[in-house]
């Protein structure tokens, strides 16, 4: 998709060329009510918005509120109106741009299947090791590794997998959350 | 109250709250899903039900009531096909910010996802073209989201909201919530403005040397006060005012402010006056593309204050130096207080140098055209409508395309909630029904839907609605036997070749009119046109008057697509040629 080239919302020529796209965290707040995921994701559908990641559980069950992290990526205005466009949402308590904020901390699990043999099967075992990968399942010819930390460790774990047998990999999404005693208003 | 009397069924349900939240009219046509609903509807008399001939038809009229009396416009349809007709009235409320409340029947709860009969994903269809919907599935909650559902649609930016209800959920027995107290705690839009966003928009424009009001459809929906408040400012500070198609009779199109519309169609004087101010006030518009055109051209030497309800409104398109986030009339409340408590004024040598030229501009009569003895030009139809009306509580609604804009052009609004057209979405079959809906909601004014001869025939079938409840609506065509806009912009951007843009076979309107139990009004001179008009406006009873007018008439002034403000072609002299070229190859790309 090409938001950071539409997403003005005018249908006249501007120079879009010269605009940096940045990537943002986003902390979204909830009402856990039928329908709000899709109505957030049929935002960013709808309007052309890029979501990089997107994760979402119930954070609070007697508040009744989910929380979502969402990474998205566009120019500072497409960024600002996407913030706007989330907050107006009848549903939506309230948002906030860690990205903005500075200093958070983004986590992402994956678990890692690789199978083979041999001097493969020991390096792998290594470099997970390295990676403080667990091993959470193992026959003689695979190994699922599970990984937490941060999308760029992982990413990097993955790449160092695959040619060592990488078959199959799950991948929560990002989850994200500022550093510091401050807790999100909503 | 006893808790007993609170016990009832879904379906007594929603006309109790329909009859708490003081609704007169509802819009609807029924069906296997809403049964239960209109069986109360026939046992009470506190709501009055209208029944369209389509469901589109319904939605256009709650939203004309709406417009035309600042309420909250409702209507009725049922599940699967009723449901799916109304999509374009709630894309068409979404996008022109107006409160209504569509209630869908629904299959039983225990036949949702079965591909039952009649079943489709109603709150799935209607996501993006409403502000919130809901599915009910206990009856125990529906009284709560009923108001809730009125709530959102009127607070804030006003806009549509659709609450689904399957059959046994009607039928199912449950309690009464009563409207008090219901509050959602992720909904609280601001509507008072930000102090200090109030004292910069002021130091602003009084500093200000060219400053104009670009005033929109915000100050409408805001109440019959924001209006009050905005003739006010504007006599306080004496600056020039031009509106966008929404917002038109905010401020009277006689005050001595007055610029007239601004945009694609709009005035020299009010769009020079935008390109060239160097403070640009915006109250409740939204700088869309039909008001800016060619935005790296836009206003490029202005410092813009926006103030608006929503947002997400702000900077969305053109960046604002000073946004102010509240409901229109609370903001130029604080806006005419700071102003008078700071004791400004505006250099009145200043002011006039500003106004001595836009005067310059007005000059240029940018609406005149060449007139004709032997045809009706349809500026002219709309003139005399004008004078002929202008004495009346006249209320006029549209349809879309050429007639539209002339309307907007040519007609003199004095008042707000008078003039109700599809400006975001642009629906075609909007005006008739919306005529209908303002006729519910004055019966004793004239109603008249200035049409197209397209337009007309989309939703043509509610002249019916209008005859089964004595809703006197007139109906003019400026019958031009094109789809003329469609014609303008082949002739502009395809070489003239006027592809499918003729209106082929069209009806006698008269004798439809009178087929259909109304009465039929016909001229194609000049020299009648006045009496045709007081024949139509005198005439009982709904009223189809076919006003034949010059064919190939184009509409200008008119900034081409992709172009700035200051590149307006004007109407009255220009020859094909300078119409076929218009428009560059870049421009012809957009819409
Ligand atoms: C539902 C819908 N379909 C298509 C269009 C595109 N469109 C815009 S104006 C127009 C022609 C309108 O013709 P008519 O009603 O005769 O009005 P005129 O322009 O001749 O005054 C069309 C087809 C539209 N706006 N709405």
């Amino acid at each position: 998709m090409n938001a950071h080239q539409q997403a003005t919302g005018s249908a006249y020529f501007i120079d879009t060329t010269k605009k940096v796209v940045e990537t943002h965290t986003l902390a979204v707040v909830a009402a856990n009510q039928p329908g709000v995921l899709a109505r957030i994701i049929g935002l960013f559908a709808g309007r052309g918005y890029n979501i990089d990641s997107l994760t979402v559980s119930e954070t609070e069950h007697e508040k009744h509120v989910s929380r979502f992290t969402i990474v998205t990526s566009g120019t500072a205005s497409v960024v600002a109106q996407i913030k706007a466009q989330l907050d107006r949402m009848v549903l939506v308590h309230s948002v906030e741009d860690l990205t903005v904020q500075g200093n958070f901390l983004a986590r992402e699990l994956a678990m890692v299947k690789v199978s083979g043999q041999g001097d493969k099967r020991v390096e792998a075992l290594r470099l997970a090791d390295a990676f403080r990968a667990r091993v959470v399942d193992a026959s003689t010819e695979s190994f699922v590794f599970e990984l937490t930390g941060k999308p760029d460790k992982v990413d990097q774990f993955i790449s160092l997998m695959v040619p060592l047998g990488l078959v199959e990999v799950a991948r929560t999404g990002v989850a994200a959350i500022s550093r510091g005693p401050d807790a999100m208003k909503i | 109250m006893a808790d007993s009397e609170m016990i009832m069924t879904g379906a007594e349900m929603v006309l109790k709250a329909l009859a708490e939240h003081g609704v007169k009219h509802v819009f609807g046509y029924p069906g296997g899903a809403v049964l239960p609903i209109y069986d109360e509807f026939f046992q009470q008399d506190k709501v009055k039900h209208i029944l369209v001939r389509h469901e589109q038809g319904a939605t256009h009229m709650a939203e004309g009531y709406a417009r035309s009396n600042g309420k909250c416009g409702v209507a009725l349809a049922t599940s699967g096909p009723g449901a799916t007709n109304c999509v374009t009235g709630l894309m068409d409320a979404l996008a022109d910010s107006i409160p209504m409340v569509l209630f869908t029947g629904q299959v039983p709860t225990h036949l949702i996802g079965s591909d039952a009969f009649q079943e489709c994903d109603t709150v799935g269809i209607t996501r993006p073209c409403t502000k919130q919907n809901w599915l009910v599935k206990d009856v125990n909650d529906l009284a709560r989201i009923i108001h809730e559902a009125f709530y959102v649609a009127t607070t804030g930016r006003p806009g549509p909201v659709v609450v689904d209800i399957p059959k046994d959920v009607q039928f199912a027995k449950g309690t009464y919530t009563p409207k008090d107290g219901v509050i959602i705690k992720s909904y609280q839009p601001q509507t008072k403005p930000d102090a200090k966003a109030i004292e910069a928009a002021i130091a602003m424009i009084a500093s200000a040397k060219k400053p104009v009001l670009y005033t929109g459809g915000g100050v409408i929906n805001s109440g019959p006060k924001a209006s009050k408040l905005l003739r006010e400012f504007v006599e306080l500070t004496g600056i020039p005012i031009t509106s966008t198609l929404m917002g038109l009779g905010a401020y009277p199109a006689s005050g001595k402010e007055w610029l007239g519309m601004l945009g694609m169609h709009g005035t020299y004087e009010a769009n020079m006056a935008m390109h060239d101010c160097d403070v640009m006030i915006n109250v409740g518009a939204r700088f869309d593309d039909r008001i800016t055109g060619r935005l790296d051209a836009f206003s490029p030497h202005s410092r813009k204050i926006h103030i608006d309800i929503d947002p997400s409104s702000i900077n969305k398109v053109v960046r604002a130096h000073v946004p102010v986030i509240a409901d229109v009339a609370a903001a130029l409340e604080a806006m005419i207080a700071a102003w008078k408590a700071h004791k400004h004024g505006l250099d009145h040598a200043v002011l006039k140098a500003w106004k001595a030229e836009i005067q310059k501009w007005k000059d240029v009569d940018c609406l005149k055209y060449r007139q004709s003895k032997d045809v009706i030009m349809p500026q002219y139809a709309v003139q005399r409508l004008y004078e002929l009306t202008k004495n009346r509580e006249t209320y006029i609604t549209t349809e879309v395309g050429q007639h539209q804009m002339w309307a907007a052009q040519f007609y003199r609004f004095e008042e707000p909630n008078r003039w109700m057209t599809s400006g975001g979405l642009g629906t075609m079959g909007y005006g008739l029904p919306a005529a209908v809906g303002v006729q519910a909601a004055h019966p004793k004014a004239l109603v008249v839907d200035i049409a197209g001869d397209a337009s007309v025939q989309m939703t043509m079938q509610e002249f019916s609605t209008a005859i089964q409840y004595n809703l006197p609506i007139k109906i003019m065509i400026l019958n031009n036997h094109y789809m003329g806009m469609v014609r303008q912009w082949q002739q502009l951007l395809h070489g003239n070749r006027m592809s499918e843009s003729y209106s082929d076979s069209l009806p006698d309107f008269v004798k439809l009119a009178e087929a259909m139990g109304g009465q039929g009004v016909h001229c194609d001179k000049p020299a009648d046109l006045d009496s045709a008009i007081m024949k139509m406006i005198e005439t009982p009873g709904p009223v189809i008057f076919n006003c034949e007018v010059a064919n190939l008439a184009n509409c200008f002034p008119m900034i081409p697509s992709g172009k700035a403000h200051n590149e307006m072609l004007l109407g009255a002299d220009i020859t094909d040629e300078e119409v076929g070229t218009a428009i560059d190859a870049k421009g012809k790309q957009l819409v």
